[in-house]
């Protein structure tokens, strides 16, 4: 009898060390900023395209991280952004919806000069500040800041912006996935 | 297809092949010693292994025939059937077969995909499940004759007049830990019977001869490495030596450790499997070494005599921590010039 | 003689470099065009200094080295640029890059030589600079600008590499045996430059003649030529520096930092050759082997296609391709009309016969025989292992950079996997996640600070509001709080851009017929004053907007709100009428236009153009007044603000009649005018044209007047209120 009592003391007394422990740890070691959202972010593409609903990348990544947002919706991260935003926060991978804005190669946007009036809408429009020019001026966009976001389009009056796909260079060629003739190990195997 | 253009013509099957050549001294040696029972486990596991590999890769989607001819499955049959009692039941044989190529090789992924020595977990399974068929070895003079033999193997029936002792026995290991335990010899007493031969066993100690020559065969074609089977060899010893000089009389020589059970079968043909064994030099080194030492243990202190699957098993979890623990430097990282 | 050190691992591959060393150094035929790539060397391709159409002589400079890590590009015989544009290129992508092309004339004219004799006793710098104008880089394969590599000075050991180590190719042999003297005299120039304690020159034991001739031509001087055992691949860099000094170059650490650096022997040899006659690299020593009747090695232009060398050799007819570098190392060609560049040291016309299929691939059994070949001390499989299942971080955790990608394990593999592939694809997709992480990172920081300055602003403007109404309203000493403008903003900029959206619209098609050079122009400038015009009503709108939230505390909703709105929607009806008006006025004129005379059109023109800019205006301010009626209708909007905005929308009311009038007149002229068989319009629609458009102006005028006025008239009237 008097083991049981000792044993449910202990067991008590455990407890409350414990539960103090933890208490003061979560008080002491408060973190303040949520680094979820900031290791989310990292994921994130940066396009700041909006094609998410929410206006930049940021706020998707708060969104995420409150559960609020799907991880399946940043068309510019591609299948490749949603595997590692499966794998950071220890979800399914899921695949984009089908109506939804589907992934699509990276492009980059182009300003017909001749047709441009100066107008700044698309200057105003560019979440990264890719786009020279001021009032009255051509303008101009900076491809290697341009993100692809395709905001700038919409403002345009004259439509003299275009997105032009950034295709295959020597820069940023790349070797392809080795493929054996022969399935020797599948990958995927079920 | 790119760089290089040019590759040694040197195939899995063909390695597989080599092997399977230099298990044949040990192999002859046995089937001297214990008869044709032996060559029928052989065609048993190799049959089964050939069909239960067949069957699995059909299942998994892959080329059966391309597959089937790289020969790790009946390198597995081989090597089961020789660590097996040779006049174990029909059955015995063919579900530890099925266990090491079904399960332990097929279900992680087959070929390379491993993590443990399929064979060794064939064995395993038999000596836990089945503890009393694998206690029957056969014995080294067995009265039988072939066709006694197959009856025995498929049919457990023992020719009129034959007795069960006389036909099958403890195995050397087996018998000397049952007598220590009884506690009324001296190791060097029971060292002393006939079973025993020279060293480990009427036959034993030739098959494990027999092994030897094949194991050097293979380490002078550069199929396997030094370091495990020697580090195995090193470790047994190491573990053995001090304790025989302590005690004599409750310690086996390190030799008949050496020479005993499937010990040199384990070293040259077990703890070189590739695929179950670290790829670094030291990695091999610690490995070999402390499959020796657990050898050694197991089967001194631990219940199971014929223990070098149990050692060979548990290292097999290590591997991977091993490899990660003793990659070498990479070329610049040490020696002269190294560190600027 | 000094102690040779050997290297971990390596393989014996079969040599088959006998085949090429039977006849000299031979010349192909000049070809009749060259192709040469401005990306011949590691760092920024060539800038094209010459143009198309341009006589270029032999030696010429036809590209300037851009930046310190590059290289200039030379004519290699004289003739005609023709083109600089994408041509096949020799590389494992297949992809096509810039090239000067340029048609020999057969003359093969040298430009007159300079060399650069003084180079014992100038400055090094400017030797390093003669020779990247020379374009003088390392040919050994890395093709690294030489000047840099000859940077550093009071070196322990100059290591010279006559290794050559890769089955097939044997150019550095046949140079070494038949050039052996300007060698030396190269090794000299780069002595002088670094200044090295000693000087090795390695050379694998499996090339007698060039060891004895290199032996030759060093006698007298103090270069020590080694026999190095023959083991692929000694010839790498690192590995003949391991070998000879014993020193092992870590990855990322510059072999100068260690006291040694290594120089290729056909580098060195076209430093002499630059130095002392004067010639830019404008060919090199190719070995031609292979699959073909004559193999042999060639000193070949540079930019002579492959295909050519290849036919020369006498390609067999079951030859199924070229490989450019070594059987080891090198690469089919995708296209063999791509240019000879100064990495290619050896063509091989390759056959099954030569090159069988890999037998197909087994999985990895792990035995290691790749470790035990791989000379930088590396696990492949491991790194196979990561890269297969693209856990990338892991394999650049196991010094997947400092694979030299030397094929050796998989030369040796037993399960017959393409290691190699495996890695290139580990590295290339390493480096392209570090680029995109660049750029992300890079699109983040300007994203942020772009929300940044917007706050600022955004407070600026808020501030600058305040103490300017605190100014005005001091007397009165009662205020409501500015309301922040930037609400307002994106349907002003959303409703500025349908605006001008049609007004490029009308623009350009009025313009559509013009010459292009006209057309643009015209379109330009009507297009900026349209831009003008709308921002100067957008001005007046913006305040109008501004006053009507300012004064949002006050009650009573007004009919006057209403009564704008109702004004300002017929007015948009009216406007589109007159688009749609326009655009099918500007589409028949399409076919007519060359019999157009130019003033009709320009008239016509400006006349949509006007038009159009006035409906944007009315437009405009019929949609502050809606929005003004919005946002009084809680409270009462300021009656001055409302007459304003009434007034706007009144006064571009009749502006977008007067327009619409020109409009329709011109529309009346324009089907007779635009007619092909039309002779020219008479005098009288011209004029009515032109009439209608100073009208509009002069509307237009007025109506900025008025926005002005408006504008004007404001700080009273946030005080009323």
């Amino acid at each position: 009898m008097s083991g049981l009592l000792l044993a449910l003391a202990i067991m008590a007394a455990l407890a409350v060390l414990l539960g103090a422990v933890l208490g003061f740890a979560s008080v002491k070691f408060k973190v303040e900023a949520d680094p979820l959202v900031d290791k989310i972010d990292a994921v994130l593409p940066q396009t700041q395209c909006g094609q998410c609903s929410y206006p930049g990348c940021r706020p998707y990544a708060t969104a995420i991280a409150a559960g609020e947002a799907d991880i399946n919706r940043c068309p510019p991260g591609g299948e490749d952004g949603i595997h590692k935003l499966a794998e950071l926060l220890g979800v399914d991978y899921k695949p984009f919806d089908e109506g939804a804005a589907q992934p699509k190669p990276k492009s980059v946007a182009l300003i017909n000069e001749e047709l441009c009036i100066g107008c700044t809408l698309c200057i105003q429009a560019c979440p990264v500040d890719a786009i020279l020019g001021s009032a009255k001026q051509m303008h101009t966009i900076i491809a290697s800041e341009c993100t692809g976001c395709e905001l700038c389009i919409a403002p345009c009056p004259v439509d003299c912006i275009r997105m032009v796909p950034v295709g295959t260079t020597l820069k940023n060629w790349k070797w392809d996935y080795p493929v054996i003739p022969i399935a020797s190990i599948p990958t995927k195997a079920a | 297809m790119h760089s290089p253009h040019i590759a040694k013509p040197t195939t899995v099957s063909v390695i597989m092949l080599k092997v399977l050549a230099a298990l044949l001294p040990g192999l002859i040696v046995y089937v001297h010693f214990y008869g044709i029972g032996v060559l029928v486990q052989l065609a048993l596991a190799t049959g089964t292994a050939l069909l239960a590999e067949a069957a699995m890769l059909k299942l998994r989607g892959l080329p059966v025939d391309f597959f089937l001819r790289d020969y790790s499955a009946v390198l597995t049959a081989w090597l089961l059937a020789l660590a097996m009692p040779p006049l174990g039941a029909w059955w015995l044989i063919v579900v530890a077969t099925l266990f090491a190529i079904v399960i332990a090789k097929q279900l992680y992924g087959g070929l390379g995909n491993n993590p443990f020595n399929p064979a060794m977990v064939g064995f395993a399974v038999a000596i836990v499940a089945f503890p009393a068929q694998m206690a029957q070895w056969g014995s080294p003079t067995v009265p039988l004759h072939e066709l006694e033999q197959l009856a025995y193997i498929f049919t457990r029936q023992l020719p009129p007049g034959a007795a069960l002792d006389a036909v099958v026995s403890a195995t050397p290991l087996d018998f000397l830990k049952t007598q220590l335990l009884l506690g009324d010899h001296s190791v060097p007493e029971l060292l002393a019977r006939p079973l025993y031969g020279h060293v480990a066993g009427i036959g034993g100690e030739w098959i494990a001869l027999g092994y030897l020559v094949g194991g050097l065969f293979l380490w002078k074609q550069r199929l396997i490495p030094w370091q495990t089977p020697l580090a195995m060899l090193a470790g047994l010893a190491a573990v053995a030596t001090p304790l025989w000089l302590y005690d004599p009389l409750h310690f086996a020589n390190p030799l008949f450790h050496l020479a005993a059970g499937a010990t040199m079968l384990a070293a040259f043909f077990i703890v070189t499997d590739p695929v179950t064994a670290p790829t670094t030099p030291r990695g091999r080194l610690i490995f070999g070494f402390l499959v020796g030492v657990l050898t050694y243990v197991i089967r001194v202190f631990g219940g199971f005599p014929d223990s070098v699957a149990f050692a060979v098993l548990i290292m097999n979890i290590a591997v991977p921590f091993i490899d990660h623990t003793t990659q070498p430097p990479v070329f610049g990282a040490k020696r002269k010039g190294g560190s600027a | 003689m000094s102690t040779l050190y050997s290297f971990h691992g390596g393989i014996h591959p079969p040599e088959n470099k006998q085949q090429s060393t039977g006849r000299p150094i031979g010349t192909p035929p000049l070809p009749a065009r060259l192709y040469l790539p401005l990306n011949q060397h590691l760092g920024n391709p060539a800038t094209p200094c010459v143009a198309v159409g341009e006589r270029v002589l032999k030696g010429q400079r036809i590209a300037k080295a851009d930046g310190a890590v590059s290289a200039a590009l030379h004519a290699p015989t004289s003739g005609t640029v023709t083109a600089i544009a994408p041509h096949a290129y020799a590389h494992p992508s297949g992809l096509a890059e810039t090239c000067i092309v340029i048609d020999a004339d057969g003359r093969d004219e040298w430009q007159p030589r300079q060399g650069f004799p003084l180079w014992q006793s100038t400055e090094p710098a400017e030797v390093r600079r003669f020779l990247r104008d020379m374009g003088v880089v390392g040919l050994g394969g890395a093709v690294f600008p030489t000047s840099l590599k000859l940077a550093s000075t009071h070196l322990d050991t100059l290591v010279i590499n006559g290794a050559e180590c890769e089955p097939y190719i044997s150019c550095d042999d046949l140079l070494m045996r038949e050039r052996a003297a300007d060698i030396v005299s190269g090794i000299a120039i780069v002595v002088r430059l670094m200044q090295p304690k000693r000087v090795l020159i390695g050379i694998e034991d499996n090339k007698p003649e060039a060891i004895a001739a290199m032996r030759a031509a060093c006698a007298g001087s103090d270069y020590q030529v080694v026999a190095v055992p023959t083991k692929y691949p000694s010839g790498g860099a690192k590995q003949l520096i391991r070998i000879l000094t014993g020193i092992e170059v870590p990855h990322g650490v510059r072999s100068t930092d260690l006291g040694v650096q290594c120089f290729n022997v056909g580098t060195v040899y076209t430093v002499a050759r630059a130095v002392e006659h004067g010639e830019p690299v404008i060919s090199r020593i190719v070995t031609l082997t292979g699959a073909v009747a004559r193999p042999q090695n060639v000193e070949a232009l540079l930019g002579t296609p492959a295909a050519e060398l290849m036919a020369w050799a006498g390609q067999a007819p079951n030859s199924d391709g070229v490989i450019m570098g070594g059987p080891m190392m090198g690469f089919k060609l995708a296209d063999t009309a791509a240019g000879l560049t100064k990495a290619g040291n050896c063509l091989i016309a390759s056959s099954a016969e030569l090159f069988p299929p890999r037998p197909p691939a087994m999985p990895c059994i792990r035995c290691g025989e790749c470790a035990d070949a791989c000379p930088a001390e590396l696990q492949p499989m491991d790194l196979y292992w990561f890269a297969k299942a693209k856990n990338f971080g892991k394999a650049q955790e196991r010094n997947l950079f400092d694979c030299i990608e030397c094929g050796a394990c998989s030369y040796v593999c037993p399960s017959q996997l393409p290691l190699v592939d495996y890695y290139r694809f580990a590295k290339s997709e390493i480096w392209a996640a570090e680029r995109d992480k660049k750029s992300a990172d890079r699109a983040r920081t300007r994203h942020e600070f772009r929300q940044f300055r917007i706050e600022r602003e955004k407070t600026e403007k808020a501030q600058r509001l305040a103490e300017h109404a605190a100014k005005t309203a001091a007397p009165q000493a009662t205020l409501p709080t500015p309301t922040p403008v930037a609400t307002d903003k994106p349907a002003e900029d959303k409703a500025a851009a349908i605006k001008a959206a049609m007004e490029r619209a009308a623009a350009l098609k009025a313009a559509g017929s013009a010459t292009p050079a006209v057309q643009s122009e015209d379109a330009k400038q009507a297009a900026i004053r349209a831009a003008m015009e709308r921002a100067a009503v957008n001005k007046a709108a913006r305040e109008a907007a501004k006053e009507a939230g300012a004064s949002s505390a006050a009650p009573a909703p007004s009919d006057d709100a209403k009564k704008a709105a109702i004004q300002a929607a017929m007015e948009r009806a009216a406007a589109q009428k007159a688009a749609r008006g326009a655009a099918s006025l500007g589409l028949p004129e399409t076919p007519a236009a060359p019999i157009v005379p130019n003033n009709v059109l320009d008239d016509a023109k400006k006349a949509a153009i006007q038009a159009a800019m006035a409906r944007a205006a009315a437009k405009k301010a019929e949609r502050e007044a809606s929005e003004a009626g919005q946002q009084a209708q809680p409270a009462a909007p300021a009656a001055h603000a409302l007459d304003d905005a009434k007034k706007a929308a009144i006064q571009a009311a009749m502006e977008r009649a007067a327009a619409r009038k020109a409009e329709r007149e011109h529309a009346e002229a324009a089907p007779a005018d635009k007619a092909p068989t039309a002779p020219a319009p008479g005098p009288a629609t011209l004029d009515d044209a032109k009439k209608a458009a100073i009208q509009a102006a002069m509307e237009r005028a007025a109506a900025r007047k008025a926005a002005r006025d408006a504008e004007q008239h404001r700080p009273p009237q946030d005080k009323d209120s």
